[in-house]
Order: C-alpha cells, then structure tokens, then sequence
C-alpha cells in the first residue's frame, strides 16, 4: 500500500508526518533542528529519501541540511561527522550554507541594487533560504530561493551553491523592493515537460520566467493590477505570494497575489484575475488537485493588515472551474473564533488515487484531507507556527 | 590550549557535548580561536562570522573573565587567563527575538 510522508517547517524545528494510504492514523517524528527556523523542506521526485531543509536563524545564520534515509538522519552537505574536515588542498569544508552573490565580471562590483523601503537603492545582503526546489531528474541538482531575492543552485547535493545572476542582472532590479517579510524569492516552479523553462516569484517584485534553464530571465506580470504602487501596472513591483501549476498543462498557472487570485493560460504572458466569489482575494497558498488540472485551492486571508481569516472561520475554497467559482469546504475545520495564517508553502498535494491535501497554520496545526477537501481532520494540533509543508507520495 | 564554550544551538550543531579544547599556533586573538574552532568543526562556518564579511554575526557576543570583548579587533591578543586555559572564551547569543 502506499504511504504519505508530510515534511512539515515551523518555527522552532522540522516535523514528519506519515501515515499510510488511507491516511487516518499518522506517526510524528521530530522536532528536528529543535529551536531552529526551519523555513522549508522537501524531498527530491528523483529519489524520494533524499530530503533537503533551510535551517536558519537570527542568531547564527544559514545551515542547509540534507537527509538521505527520508529524514531519519541528517547531515550539513560536505561535513559529514567521521571524515575529513578539509578539502585535499586543506582548505576548510563548509560551503553548504555560504550563499556568495555574483558581481559584475567587468568591474568586480555588486551586480545590481535594489528599492530601499525608504525609496533609495540598497545593495543585496543574503538573509536566509525561502523555498528550496529539488531537480526533477537529478537528486543532486537543487535550487533555492534566497533572501535578498535571488535564485541559486547546487549540482552536488547542497555542498556548495551557486548564483543564477541573470535573474537580478537582467536589468529590472532597482525596481524591486522589499515586502513586509523582506525581499524574498519564495516560489521555483520547474517545468516537467521542458527543462529549460523555469518559474520563480519574488516578494514584492513578481513573477519571472527563464527558457535557457536559468541564464536569461524576463518579467511575466502583465495583467497584473496592484493599486497600492506607484504604477498599478508597472512590469515590476508586485507582491506575488504563491504560483501553482499542474505539471500536465505547464502554461498554466495560478497566482495567489498579494490581492488577487489570477491565472495565466501562456505562460505568465498575460495574467486574468479569477478571484470571482471569494470572501476575499487576500491569502497565500494556492494549489492544483494532482489529477484534475482545473480544480484549485485558496485559503482567503482577510486582508494585508488583518492575517486571520475572514470571521473567525477557517475554509479553504476549492474552484473546480479553474477560477471564478468558488465554494467553502469547512468540514472538519474550526468554523469560530480562528484566527491563524496560512502561509505561503504552507500546502501541498498528495498524488495518491484520491487526492489528498495538506495545509499549515501559524496556530502549528496541519490539517490533511484524503478527498480533494471535502472533509478536513487535523493530523497534529499544537506544533511551533508552520512555515512549510509539503507532502510525498511513496510506494 | 584555549577553552571554547559555545551556545547550544551550535553545540548541537557540531555534535558537541561540553566545551572545546583548541591548540593554537601563533598569537591567540578572536581571530585565530575561530578559525581554529572552524578547523575542526566546518559546519560552525558562517554560523559565528558572516561567511563572506567575516564579521562577527550581529546578534552574537564574546566575553571572557567577566569582560565583553565583541568590539575588540579580531586580530587583539586574547586576555592571559584564556590563553592559558584558567578562563574560557564564551560565545553568547544574544538575549533578543522568541
């Protein structure tokens, strides 16, 4: 029978979660990294027992781990404990957690800046790893999404890592500036059908699109309306908060915006908002139903000053429709006195026969449903805040 | 041999149970200490001072015989008591954040 294994990211340390098919009764290891941020972990589709976590932290920085038994052990890439500390030239391991931004060939100096919150320029300062996105084929090569907003990757299993600069060298950095949660890049969508074609999304600058496998990038916003900048329209500045796609229909994707749920059907060519009868196009996560490409998941926030959701009721909505039409699924969710986020990475699908779904909530509860959402159970109730969850289907 | 105690986060980190024991070759200072320490434990780097400033994280201190030395130069000879062992050098976190 298969099983499921939740990968779940709190505040205060790493949590898995497994549980058979059915997905009734669940098993709880961790916290792993115990005290630690653990913004988000995820597993390689290429070989399932090797899972990849941002551990980070105020105090000291940047550690990525790495397991290969399917988080049973964990090691920091190149310093495994038993061998060498240093490489064969002596110098010292311990490059999985040193994230160098590439400067300009010419002139040695910082290749761009970026939008102060005071409207100055700023240069770049790596703050922590977001969102970490395994390769498809290969469970070495992984990228991730950094703060400041930058996309880096590792074709050696995390023991070193380095910058895809065309992204903040192609020319429209200045223009990005921070969100409230900093200046991230919290979104990698890899395109299954063309490994060349990546996505990523930064906070508050937009979506962007390669077609050279990361070299040469280009801003994908048009369509997209935020009323609070400057220039409503403008090719960058929007805070994107989450993309979606099903990786049978690759040119489709979903957005959950800062305001706004949209979806573009060319590949962020032009994007059409489809928040229809939400209560509210706020929120964060959005996501697609493994087997039905036009069936999609939000959980309206109530606004961008207010992140609880609306009444006090906790419902996710489910669009069958890919967008407009929306119903509430609330069985088995707190329907008073509720008021936890959900954030960003924070859900994640299952691809077992009957889809099942999986959220987080800033109160540390993970909510699972084996039936495309229609009823809801909590698979653990009193975790630190969840920052990440994502879920792997294992034979 | 110089005296090491780190916080438990990076004890943890380095799979340390106690204090750590360094020999150093040359003048003892901030400097050197650390990067001994970094020697022997290279999953510490980066932890302590910003892996490519090399300056000491924000939110960390060194103090030793009742004295905080985080504003003292890297390079600043470490007091006798430490480099004669009788005192350890402590890496504090900061009280701050939840």
């Amino acid at each position: 029978m298969s099983k499921v294994r939740v990968l779940v990211g709190t505040k205060k340390g790493a949590f898995v979660l497994t549980s058979d098919g059915k997905r009734e009764r669940w098993e709880v290891s961790g916290p792993h990294f115990a005290g630690w941020e653990i913004y988000h972990v995820k597993g390689s589709p290429a070989e399932p027992n090797r899972l990849y976590a941002s551990q980070c932290s105020g105090w000291f920085g940047q550690i990525i781990q790495r397991s290969d038994d399917g988080g049973k052990t964990w090691i920091q890439p190149g310093t495994p404990p038993g061998e060498p500390t240093t490489a064969p030239g002596g110098m010292p391991k311990g490059e999985s957690n040193k994230f160098a931004y590439d400067t300009s060939a010419e002139t040695g100096k910082p290749l761009t800046t970026h939008q102060w919150y005071d409207g100055t320029q700023h240069p770049w300062e790596f703050k922590r790893v977001w969102h970490l996105e395994p390769s498809l084929t290969d469970s070495d090569t992984v990228y991730a999404g950094v703060e400041d907003a930058a996309l880096f990757r590792s074709a050696d299993g995390g023991k070193s890592w380095q910058e895809l600069s065309g992204l903040r060298g192609h020319g429209s950095g200045p223009g990005w500036q921070p969100g409230a949660g900093g200046m991230c890049l919290h979104t990698i969508v890899l395109d299954p059908s063309n490994p060349q074609r990546m996505f990523i999304a930064i906070s508050a600058a937009g979506a962007f699109r390669t077609d050279d496998a990361g070299k040469t990038w280009r801003p994908i916003n048009r369509g997209l309306k935020s009323p609070y900048i400057p220039s409503p329209e403008a090719e960058v500045g929007h805070c994107v908060h989450r993309i979606a796609m099903h990786g049978s229909r690759p040119n489709v994707l979903f957005m959950q915006k800062h305001w706004d749920v949209m979806r573009t059907d060319n590949a962020g060519d032009l994007w059409t908002e489809v928040s229809g009868n939400l209560p509210t196009d706020f929120g964060f996560v959005i996501d697609v139903h493994t087997h039905e490409p036009e069936t999609i998941y939000v959980v309206p926030i109530k606004s961008d000053g207010e992140h609880f959701p609306p009444d006090g009721k906790l419902r996710v909505y489910r669009s069958r429709t890919g967008g407009n039409e929306w119903e509430a699924l609330t069985k088995g969710l707190p329907q008073r006195d509720c008021y936890v986020n959900v954030l960003r990475d924070a859900m994640a699908v299952d691809s077992l026969d009957k889809c099942g779904i999986y959220f987080g909530t800033t109160g540390g509860q993970v909510y699972g449903s084996a039936d495309a959402g229609d009823n809801w159970a909590p698979i653990v109730r009193d975790l630190p805040a969840v920052l990440s969850v994502e879920v792997q289907t294992l034979p | 041999m110089i005296r090491v105690i780190l916080p438990p986060h990076l004890r943890g980190l380095a799979r340390i149970a106690s204090e750590v024991e360094l020999e150093i070759k040359g003048p003892a200072t901030q400097r050197s200490v650390l990067d001994a320490l970094e020697v022997r434990y290279p999953m510490l780097r980066g932890t302590i001072r910003d892996h490519i400033t090399q300056q000491r994280r924000p939110f960390l201190r060194f103090f030793a015989c009742g004295e905080d030395l985080s504003h003292e130069l890297p390079d600043a000879p470490l007091p006798d008591a430490v480099v004669s062992g009788t005192e350890p050098l402590l890496i504090l976190g900061a009280i701050a954040g939840g």
